[in-house]
């Protein structure tokens, strides 16, 4: 009924001689493992931590748990299929991803997109970014401890989901671009959803502001944690909510407009703290710029086709491309190298997380293992989209 | 500042610098002995080109290279930084040369903190050296793997499948 | 009306007239043995039940409802999957230590069980320190929690139980400072006595603001001592993976699972015995008819009624906020709830003295 056995410990091993696990015998410092498999690192992000006491020393990112090669499999993908590996990179925003793709081989092309699909194309983003981001707030809270919260986001993310199923087929990758256009066109019930959703939204918004911003002891981990200024901002090349919470001005959907974003009102939010409290911030906020974005939209959807004509194999002249967008997470970029081929010749990934995760190292520096969880938490790290 | 005023004050600055205007972006190509001065000059000089927003490599065997113009024959590896400027918001693509069979480039890091881990990440998947580079390992390979899978010819008969 | 009291006095005269008076004894002894442990078993399961049903109300969600009518088996069975596991020592660990710290967490709160007062006249040892040795024996418990994570020769572990034991002996301090308020209002450290005190009212009442303080001082000290978020550092899961238990499996961890549990039963029914009566039923003033309604109450189920009170809001606690960092964790004690609770025991002093609560 009850057996005793015996484990060998490959991970967070003592040995009886202290000097080799990481006990320096100068500064007593002990060299923990975070990950691969870990609460706090969402996926499989392996952080070799270097500690002194509970103070953070060091941290050096192991990556390459979930690399796929995606750019390396891209090089024998059409254009037409290629796109939907990019949902696998950050699964979170998932049809963000397939915009940018969508968007740069269109630029290949030259193709018009009609405005529906542009608009179509917008308002999925901004719902998938306000799902994105209600997901973050939950794990975030989550990590520091409070655990209610996140059941709380779900409850307003699945309804997104479920709006997602109902019009692309799939909830979480929904596969609903293609170059030219959009898959399908709108279900019926799309508008009636979503403003439903909206006004759901819009009662559930101020809820979070009660349960998790105006807690003391969630203000007190955070701010003043993880301080990353704006000049560092810029040279990792940190941005998304991590970069606009440094100050810096690098919202995509303002700098360099596509689709729509040029012609809807919305603020890009900028806190100036640089901590995990004003990276926090402006993604709270963010949720209800992108609730503005859709409420201009829903009701000014125009008639038309969703899709431009497209050949049925695309071949993209010679050339180089790129293509960006402001992906929940920062700027995600597409560089296609074309040889004229049914193929792209080079893909590059341009991910948001990666640079991110490049500043990690250097905010983290200094602070408690605790602190590393709200850093972490604010960083807003998707693995696979790190690991490309 | 428009494309055009990049282009003259990079033309003056690198008399050898050769244009490509035919993208979206202006397109510079430089040597590589030339490269690391260059980036200081485009990091602090009139550009202020502060956001490197995208680090890559493409790998042009000898056959692809012998097919195209882009490269020269006997194969390259061309570096591609993308840069904007937080002040000018004019981005430009500064390409570097390199030999394919000993690439060899100064490191960016210290001037652009984000380049050291895309650098890392060229590094292993192209196999490009950057010289002075504060801790160039594999990224996201493990240490002891042969090859750069990136790379055209690079082959894999257990984990690639062929479509 | 229901006593408890009645039934163990019956019991007690019929073992003495039955037996020899160390026959007698020792059976007595037995047979509180026997309860202490079915009391245990059964606080596990319900403790556990209830903080998956409060955890799930207040997420927006059912909570165990599949095993028994309403979930009520969800944790006899869990205890039972357990008790199957299978019971795993890691390569290099102090073995001997490593088994036996469950075992120390366990005995200590078993151990804390014996003063206390469950209902008039129903308590296993009413001995005349009985605060001091609640006290003392409670800090027994860190011991066991560092043993684990030294012998686990698991870094997580060893910081967790780092923290643990910075964490219990920073807030025992403060703990210990409400009790004492409590014992120099009541003038004694019995715990039958401190009850029959409050005849007249609940110490939470009586002793005007200074009272209240050291209440909402002690369950802040108290559920920082039972490792309860938001002072869960020694186990953050999230930082941690499980802090001090991360290399406990099957019983082992259900041991420590356990007396998590039980510390959080005894260190309730401490607070309501000491600031909210015990098993004394609730009077106000002169409102005969009220007060002899509530007398009818069972005193057994005034004082389960305001343990598990306190244990809710503990629960509450933990289902609400964010876990604090281990700094302000020790800031929070040293520099406010130490001197506070220093000042309030002047207060409380004061009071006392010159007869100035109800």
């Amino acid at each position: 009924m009850y057996r005793e056995t015996q484990i060998v410990n490959t991970q967070n091993n003592i040995p009886s001689n202290a000097e080799d696990a990481g006990f320096a015998a100068d500064g007593g410092e002990l060299v923990i493992n975070v990950g691969p498999q870990h609460p706090a690192t969402h996926g499989v992000l392996h952080l070799v931590i270097t500690l002194q006491g509970e103070t953070i020393q060091k941290i050096e990112p192991h990556l390459g748990y979930i690399h796929r090669s995606i750019e390396k499999m891209c090089e024998s993908l059409s254009y037409r299929q290629f796109i939907y590996v990019t949902s696998r990179m950050d699964y979170l925003s998932a049809h963000i991803n397939n915009h940018a793709c969508a968007l740069c081989i269109e630029k290949g092309l030259q193709l018009e997109i009609p405005p529906r699909a542009q608009v179509i194309r917008v308002l999925m983003g901004e719902l998938t970014r306000i799902a994105s981001h209600e997901l973050w707030w939950g794990a975030m809270a989550m990590d520091l401890g409070a655990f209610t919260p996140f059941f709380y986001a779900f409850r307003e993310r699945e309804t997104i989901n479920d709006i997602m199923e109902e019009t692309c087929g799939a909830r979480l990758t929904m596969n609903y671009m293609v170059p030219g256009g959009v898959m399908y066109d709108l279900h019926p019930n799309f508008q009636k959803r979503v403003k439903d959703f909206i006004q759901l939204f819009n009662s559930k918004i101020d809820e979070y502001d009660d349960l998790v911003t105006s807690n003391i002891i969630f203000q007190n981990r955070t701010k003043g944690v993880g301080v990353l200024s704006k000049e560092d901002a810029v040279s990792f090349g940190c941005t998304g909510p991590v970069g606009r919470g440094s100050g810096v001005q690098c919202d995509i959907r303002k700098l360099y407009p596509y689709e729509v974003y040029d012609k809807v009102q919305f603020d890009e939010i900028i806190e100036t703290g640089g901590d995990s409290f004003s990276r926090y911030l402006v993604r709270v906020k963010e949720l209800r710029q992108s609730i503005r974005i859709i409420e201009q939209l829903i009701d000014n959807i125009p008639e038309g086709d969703f899709q431009a004509k497209t050949k049925a194999v695309l071949k993209l002249p010679k050339g180089e491309f790129y293509s960006r967008v402001e992906t929940a997470r920062g700027e995600f970029g597409v560089y296609i190298v074309s040889e004229g081929g049914t193929t792209p010749y080079r893909i590059k990934f341009r991910s948001p997380g990666f640079s991110n995760l490049s500043a990690l190292d250097h905010i983290s520096r200094g602070c408690k293992i605790g602190d590393l969880m709200a850093i972490m938490g604010t960083l807003d790290l998707v693995i696979p989209d790190i690991d490309r | 500042m428009t494309k055009e005023e990049m282009k003259e004050h990079i033309a003056q600055h690198l008399p050898g610098a050769v244009f490509d205007e035919t993208g979206e972006w202006l397109n510079v190509q430089v040597e590589a002995d030339a490269w690391r001065s260059f980036a200081q000059w485009l990091r602090n000089e009139v550009l202020q080109m502060d956001y490197l927003f995208c680090l890559t490599c493409i790998d042009w065997p000898p056959a692809a290279a012998a097919k195209t113009q882009t490269a020269a024959g006997g194969g390259a590896l061309t570096m591609v930084y993308h840069f904007t400027s937080t002040t000018f918001r004019q981005p430009l693509v500064v390409k570097v040369k390199l030999d394919r069979n000993n690439p060899e480039i100064e490191t960016v890091s210290a001037i652009w903190r984000t380049a050291e881990f895309h650098e890392r990440e060229v590094y292993d998947l192209f196999g490009v050296r950057f010289l002075h580079h504060p801790d160039l390992r594999r990224l996201v390979l493990t240490d002891d793997f042969e090859g750069h899978p990136l790379r055209k010819d690079f082959e894999d008969p257990v984990n690639m499948i062929r479509l | 009306m229901f006593s408890l009291e009645n039934i163990t006095n019956s019991i007690q005269h019929w073992l003495y007239s039955t037996f020899n008076p160390t026959m007698a004894l020792i059976m007595e002894c037995v047979i509180v043995m026997f309860l202490v442990i079915g009391l245990f078993a059964t606080l596990g399961l319900v403790l556990v039940l209830m903080e998956r049903k409060v955890a799930a109300r207040m997420q927006i969600r059912l909570g165990p409802n599949r095993v028994g009518p309403q979930g009520i088996l969800q944790t006899t069975a869990d205890t039972l999957k357990l008790m199957m596991k299978e019971g795993l020592t890691p390569n290099g660990a102090d073995k001997f230590l490593f088994n036996l710290a469950p075992f120390i967490v366990m005995i200590a709160a078993m151990l804390i069980l014996a003063p206390i007062a469950f209902a008039k006249g129903f308590q296993i040892w009413d001995i005349n320190i009985g605060v001091l040795y609640v006290t003392a024996v409670s800090s027994v418990s860190v011991i066991g929690i560092l043993m684990a994570g030294w012998a686990s020769n698991n870094k997580y572990s060893l910081l967790g139980a780092m923290r643990s034991g910075a964490q219990i002996v920073s807030y025992e301090l403060s703990a210990g400072f409400s009790i004492i308020s409590i014992v120099v209002l009541s003038g004694s450290l019995q715990v039958s006595e401190i009850i029959a005190s409050q005849q007249t009212g609940w110490w939470l009442f009586r002793g005007h603001i200074p009272a209240i303080i050291a209440f909402v001082i002690f369950i802040i000290a108290v559920t920082a001592e039972t490792n309860r978020a938001p002072f869960d550092l020694a186990e953050a899961e999230s930082e941690l993976t499980a802090g001090f238990h991360t290399e406990y499996s099957g019983m082992k961890f259900a041991l420590f699972f356990l007396a998590e549990y039980i510390n959080i039963f005894i260190v309730c029914a401490i607070g309501a015995t000491l600031f909210l009566g015990g098993w004394m039923p609730l009077h106000i003033g002169n409102w005969e008819g009220f007060n002899r309604i509530m007398d009818y109450i069972p005193s057994s189920v005034w004082f389960l009624g305001k343990t598990f009170f306190l244990i809710f809001l503990i629960m509450w606690f933990r289902w609400t906020f964010p876990r604090l960092r281990v700094d302000q964790l020790l800031s929070l004690e040293w520099k406010y709830l130490l001197p506070i609770s220093m000042f309030n025991l002047l207060l409380i002093t004061l009071i006392a003295i010159m007869g100035w609560h109800f």
